[in-house]
């Protein structure tokens, strides 16, 4: 008989067609056991729950989440990766053109899931239509592309080939120029870097929303646990036990001294080996919890007799943005129409596919980090404070990011490497699981907000007031900016002559909230656009046209008294919808009168955002040089967090410069050798990182000429060890050997920074906060089923001023990425503390949800731009919800004003209308 | 000494296994691991995916339907079924995503117990009878029986579900499966109902079973409904509230229970449509 136990600490498996053996712990996940014992990290783990889909691998050719399979079931079979598909698979490297084609990679951390369930399926079926995709794509989530360029790449597989324009130059589509990489697995994120010996940290956290704690006895425990090495505590905060992204407001600590302050937040941290951590119960850890009163909502923490959450904050006010213009109450009160509302939000979870990750390691007595991040230098800035160190002993060095959207600005993982680093002196490596990265790290913030908008008989905007309570959460992290833009930005891109507009930042007893894709403003933005439309309707007009009536156009004054000479695009964004604006409303009128239980509605709403940080200095430097070999090197220190940096900064460099993009030589934001490009955040890296960018290239464009005394139109080119200049029927040849390298070796170099032109906001919010904006307006059509509550978007249509879009395929990426997130924080998207910190209780929309999409690019240029170019990441998810809100009520007659609309909210207000209807 | 791993071939080696030692069973993972998260492994684990005669669909001469504990959800959806099974293959294609379905198995599923679990509803309606082994040999329940709560069971530590077995529906029957939830896919049900319908020759219902899931602690069959239909016409169907009475639905971060019940009604009706829509 054989062995009953059926020796199963030992496995031998086909990997990517290598026979490979292994030693196995019980239970372990083979997600781990590919990662840690294979190096096969073109697996990604994004949740370890099977939500996600980044871990799919093929175990037999059939698609399995790695996460969910206990790696003994892989004994005897085939387990096929990303990696290894593209070497050997045709299918997939024909894939990975394709998605490189259709701009399918982003931040590229779904890629490798999308790609295997993509391969098993094109082998079963070599010729899918949109829905074969759909269906076989749909276990891999993907936050960043809105999934239909996904769709488009797998239908349109071996069918298209790009060519890539020779120049690359900005108004081209190019790939990415880090494309490669994304496809075929060899990407690194912030898990993907760390060495495989190094210590594990796992941090320890509170359970409540609010409770004191004390520990204890933690040598002792140290001492009885093997493989610990060590525990952190605020003890180990050498320096200042507190962080926050805009220093005046710096509240957050480390680790909680005495009292946490929200369920997720850190009191400790275990340091030790791996094996350790991986059989470490966190329920052993000796800490005590004394649980205490919460205030979970604004209304809650408002309360006189509500805790304080910082003694100096009274109220549990952080702080207040206010913009003031005219007469609004007066204008209002004379109005001929008059609406107004309530509406309410809810946190809304970043839910990038990639944790919080990274590695620390101590060389020649500095410590260097290597994480993810949206903000390397303000990593630095924070941590110079944290370890108490001079920060010439720091060195920040960016792994690829797996999607950030605002949240991975804050620093999380990297005050935890780098003590644990210093403290143990060995390299340490940490990963947040799922539940701790959504606890534990920055939301959207939800808002309260009571807003009255007037209108004369004729249609024009009489005045608007706006109210806005944001539940910051327990720490200040960019509750100022929320507060600050949303009274600048509240009133849409429209003209008011009387306004006021007030935001409150309130903190409660919630995860802090942070940057998310538009600072608060597409929270006022539902409030404003839904309440356009009862206005419009009130006044006997059509929608859009009341609209158009009320733009901002060039020489207006905006609520800020600021005046565009140039550049305000908002009108040709509208009108560009007009067309399908009628059209579609004909349609659905006739698809209504033949449909009972189905509606179907049309909803528009329109969207500005000023580019770069709000009446503040927002300094990019770009440097880049030439060697003596001729390579031409740009320091891209705009971080790409997938929306397309690496390439669109390096377009902008090459234009200016005059040579072909796939020329250039790119070295990232490591910041030991690239200057600071300022965060990526506020739509800023296109414009400012842009703009420095050009700067750059024309300081080493005018040294180069300068040298043979060439017109400024001259053609350069740059090749092995020279460089030739022909300059009308003239050729120069410059010799890079007779030039001297510098200690970077780089023969000539420039280094330029550009600051967007602001002034300060006065008392009363009068001043110029931006030095641009950009534009945008959707439309969306909508299907209700109004048994179910149901709401299904069918088609979008975004139409974008970009000022010049330097890569048309980027900017419709980045329209399709916040669409789906707009629509996600429309529809599904809820995050309740204590009760949605999965993936599967919060839901993201799947590629089901997102209905085509037709981006129309409209360039109205901007003086300030780089080739005319303005910012977009943030600009498209903020008419995105709005759109839908007036789409369903439009639909159904039902106006939503409390987001997420979830069929059991839905249904809620049509049983009301129902009733009101009945008893009319 | 660490926890150890065993995947016997052999059911008689299983559950000498679960008799001598304190043991999580594992199939597809798919439960298993999410429900544990980072917690370590402590427990030995019983792997029953390599055990004999677990995976697969067999029909026996007498019409009973008997499929093996370890059949995965993509297995069934791909099965060659009569239609009365067309709900439970709905199902099948609607429990996660193919990557769960690839993995996840039948058995886990009831075993499980989840208000929400989208294989439950079908196999009320197919009246599923569930096969457990254990020490004393094997007995049988009913699945209206073996699911006892909010992911309780009968079953016991020192037991596993070896099979389903289902005795053929009427061969008039039809069936469909209707499924809520906040989005299209890889969605927990907000409320999930599944049908089996037989019509008589001149179009009345001579044959119902309806169950409902995501609406109690366990998924429910609505015994007074499926009686008082008897004799109709399809669209004469009317669902009173008297026969969701054995339904309790909650509210919760889904959805209110006032709404899960209207939206049941608006499913039953839905799903006997459907169910007749693709007959034939």
């Amino acid at each position: 008989m054989m062995d009953k136990r059926t020796a199963y600490d030992f496995i031998s498996f086909q990997l990517n067609g290598q026979v490979v053996q292994t030693d196995l712990n019980a239970g372990e996940r083979l997600s781990a056991t590919l990662r840690d014992k294979m190096h096969s990290r073109d697996v990604k783990i994004g949740c370890d729950a099977g939500d996600c889909g980044a871990c799919t691998v093929l175990i037999d050719g059939a698609p399995v989440c790695a996460c969910l399979t206990p790696a003994h079931q892989a004994q005897g079979r085939s387990v096929e990766t990303l990696s290894g598909l593209y070497l050997e698979n045709e299918h997939a490297k024909n894939l990975a053109d394709s998605f490189q084609n259709y701009g399918a990679a982003q931040c590229g951390i779904c890629t490798p899931g999308m790609m295997v369930s993509a391969v098993s399926l094109l082998s079963k079926n070599p010729t899918p239509n949109a829905d074969d995709v759909a269906n076989a794509l749909a276990g891999v989530l993907c936050r960043c592309t809105g999934y239909r360029k996904i769709i488009d790449a797998v239908v349109a597989v071996g069918t298209k080939t790009l060519p890539d324009d020779a120049q690359g130059h900005t108004g081209t589509g190019i790939r990415r120029l880090d494309g490669l990489q994304k496809v075929n697995g060899t990407e690194k994120f912030g898990d993907d870097v760390a060495p495989s010996d190094t210590l594990v940290i796992r941090v320890i956290r509170s359970p409540f929303h609010r409770a004191k704690f004390h520990f204890g006895d933690l040598e002792t425990w140290t001492k009885e646990n093997p493989g610990i090495e060590t525990i952190l505590t605020c003890a180990d905060v050498k320096g200042e036990n507190c962080f926050g992204v805009i220093p005046p407001f710096a509240d957050q600590p480390v680790f909680a001294e005495s009292e946490a302050r929200f369920r997720g937040e850190a009191v400790a941290a275990v340091v030790g080996l791996a094996r350790s951590i991986e059989n470490f119960d966190e329920s052993s850890f000796p800490v005590v919890w004394e649980e205490q009163p919460s205030s979970m909502s604004v209304f809650e923490a408002m309360r006189t007799d509500a805790p304080l959450l910082h003694q100096h904050r009274d109220g549990n006010v952080l702080c207040g943005g206010f913009v003031n213009r005219g007469v609004p109450d007066a204008a209002l009160k004379n109005s001929y129409a008059t609406v107004e509302g309530h509406f309410s939000t809810s946190f809304v979870e970043h839910a990038y596919i990639e944790p919080e990750a990274g590695f620390a390691q101590v060389r020649d007595g500095r410590v260097e980090i290597y994480a993810c991040t949206q903000a390397p230098v303000m990593d630095l800035d924070e941590l110079e404070k944290i370890l108490g160190i001079d920060r010439t002993n720091i060195r920040i060095v960016p792994t690829s990011v797996g999607g950030g959207f605002g949240s991975k600005l804050d620093i999380s993982i990297q005050p935890y490497l780098a003590i644990a680093a210093l403290k143990t002196n060995k390299s340490v490596r940490i990963t947040y699981s799922r539940t701790e990265s959504m606890q534990s790290t920055t939301k959207r913030h939800p808002a309260e907000m009571s807003v009255r908008i007037g209108a004369s008989q004729d249609g024009k905007l009489t005045g608007m007031v706006f109210n806005g309570l944001f539940n910051t959460g327990a720490y200040a992290s960019w509750g100022p900016t929320v507060s600050n833009r949303v009274p600048v930005h509240a009133s849409g891109p429209y003209l008011f002559t009387n306004y006021r507009a007030e935001a409150k930042g309130i903190h409660t007893n919630c995860p802090p909230s942070g940057a998310f894709r538009g600072f608060g403003v597409p929270q006022a933005a539902i409030a404003q656009e839904s309440l356009f439309d009862e206005l419009a309707d009130k006044v006997g007009m059509d929608r859009l046209e009341f609209r158009l009536l009320n733009v901002l156009d060039n020489n207006d004054e905006t609520v800020c008294g600021q005046v565009f000479a140039q550049g305000v695009g908002i009108r040709a964004c509208f009108e560009a919808l007009r067309p399908a604006w009628q059209t579609k409303r004909q349609e659905v009128e006739f698809f209504n009168s033949k449909n009972r239980v189905l509606k179907r509605g049309v909803g528009i709403a329109g969207g500005w955002y000023g580019c770069g940080n709000t009446s503040l200095p927002n300094p990019s430097t770009i440097k880049s040089g030439i060697r003596q070999d001729g390579t031409v090197v740009l320091h891209q220190g705009a971080m790409d967090i997938g929306q397309g940096a690496n390439t669109v900064i390096a377009q902008i460099f090459a234009t200016a410069l005059g040579v072909p993009v796939h020329q250039l030589e790119l070295i990232g934001p490591d910041t030991d050798v690239t200057p600071d490009a300022g965060k990526t955040s506020a739509s800023r890296q296109t414009f400012v990182s842009g703009n420095a960018a050009r700067l750059s290239a024309e300081a080493l464009r005018k040294d180069i000429l300068k040298l043979v005394n060439a017109a400024q139109n001259a053609q350069i080119s740059i090749g092995q060890g020279e460089i030739i200049i022909s300059d009308g029927d003239v050729i120069h040849r410059i010799d890079l050997a007779l030039f001297t390298p510098d200690s970077e070796s780089f023969v000539l170099r420039a280094q330029e920074t550009y600051d967007p032109p602001t002034k300060p906001l006065d008392e009363n919010g009068q001043g110029e906060p931006y030095a641009q904006f950009g534009y945008a307006a959707h439309l969306v059509v909508v299907e209700v089923d109004t048994a179910m509550g149901t709401t299904k978007p069918i088609k979008f249509i975004a139409a974008h001023d970009v000022g010049h879009a330097i890569n048309p395929m980027l900017v419709e990426g980045q329209v399709h990425g916040g669409i789906a997130q707009g629509l996600g924080m429309a529809l599904m998207e809820e995050y309740i503390p204590g009760r949605t910190e999965n993936l599967h209780d919060y839901l993201i929309p799947t590629i089901g949800d997102i209905p085509p999409i037709e981006t129309i690019i409209i360039e109205e240029p901007d003086v300030h731009g780089p080739f005319g170019a303005k910012g977009l990441g943030e600009h498209v998810l903020i008419p995105t919800a709005p759109a839908l809100l007036n789409a369903i009520k439009d639909a159904t007659g039902v106006r939503i004003t409390q987001v997420p609309a979830t069929p059991s909210r839905l249904r809620a207000a049509m049983r009301v209308q129902d009733e009101v209807k009945a008893s009319g | 000494m660490p926890p150890e791993y065993f995947s016997p071939t052999y059911l008689d080696e299983a559950i000498e296994l679960m008799a001598s030692r304190s043991l999580d069973l594992v199939a597809g993972g798919t439960d298993f691991f999410p429900a544990r998260g980072r917690a370590p492994v402590t427990r030995d684990i019983l792997d029953i995916t390599r055990l004999e005669g677990l995976r697969g669909i067999q029909i026996s001469d007498g019409g009973v339907i008997h499929i093996g504990a370890a059949t995965t959800w993509s297995d069934i959806a791909k099965a060659d079924l009569p239609p009365a099974f067309i709900a439970l293959q709905q199902a099948a294609n609607e429990v996660g995503s193919i990557q769960i379905q690839n993995a996840g198995t039948i058995a886990g599923n009831l075993c499980n117990a989840s208000p929400a679990a989208d294989g439950i509803p079908p196999l009320l309606t197919l009246d599923a009878e569930i096969e457990v082994a254990g020490p004393l040999g094997v007995r049988r329940q009913a699945l209206c029986d073996f699911i006892t709560g909010v992911r309780q069971t009968t079953i016991t530590s020192t037991e596993l579900v070896i099979a389903l077995h289902i005795k053929m529906p009427p061969a008039h029957t039809t069936s469909a499966f209707e499924k809520l939830g906040a989005r299209k896919y890889m969605v927990i049900s907000i409320a999930m109902t599944a049908v089996i319908i037989g019509l008589d020759e001149t179009g009345y219902i001579d044959y119902a079973r309806i169950a409902v899931g995501s609406c109690s602690p366990v998924a429910q069959r609505l015994l007074s409904l499926e009686a008082d239909i008897i004799g109709l016409k399809i669209s004469d169907v009317c669902v009173h509230l008297s026969h969701l009475e054995p339904l309790s639905p909650i509210s919760d971060v889904r959805a209110s229970n006032e709404f899960r019940s209207e939206v049941v009604k608006e499913q039953i009706y839905r799903a006997l449509h459907k169910a007749i829509a693709h007959d034939g």
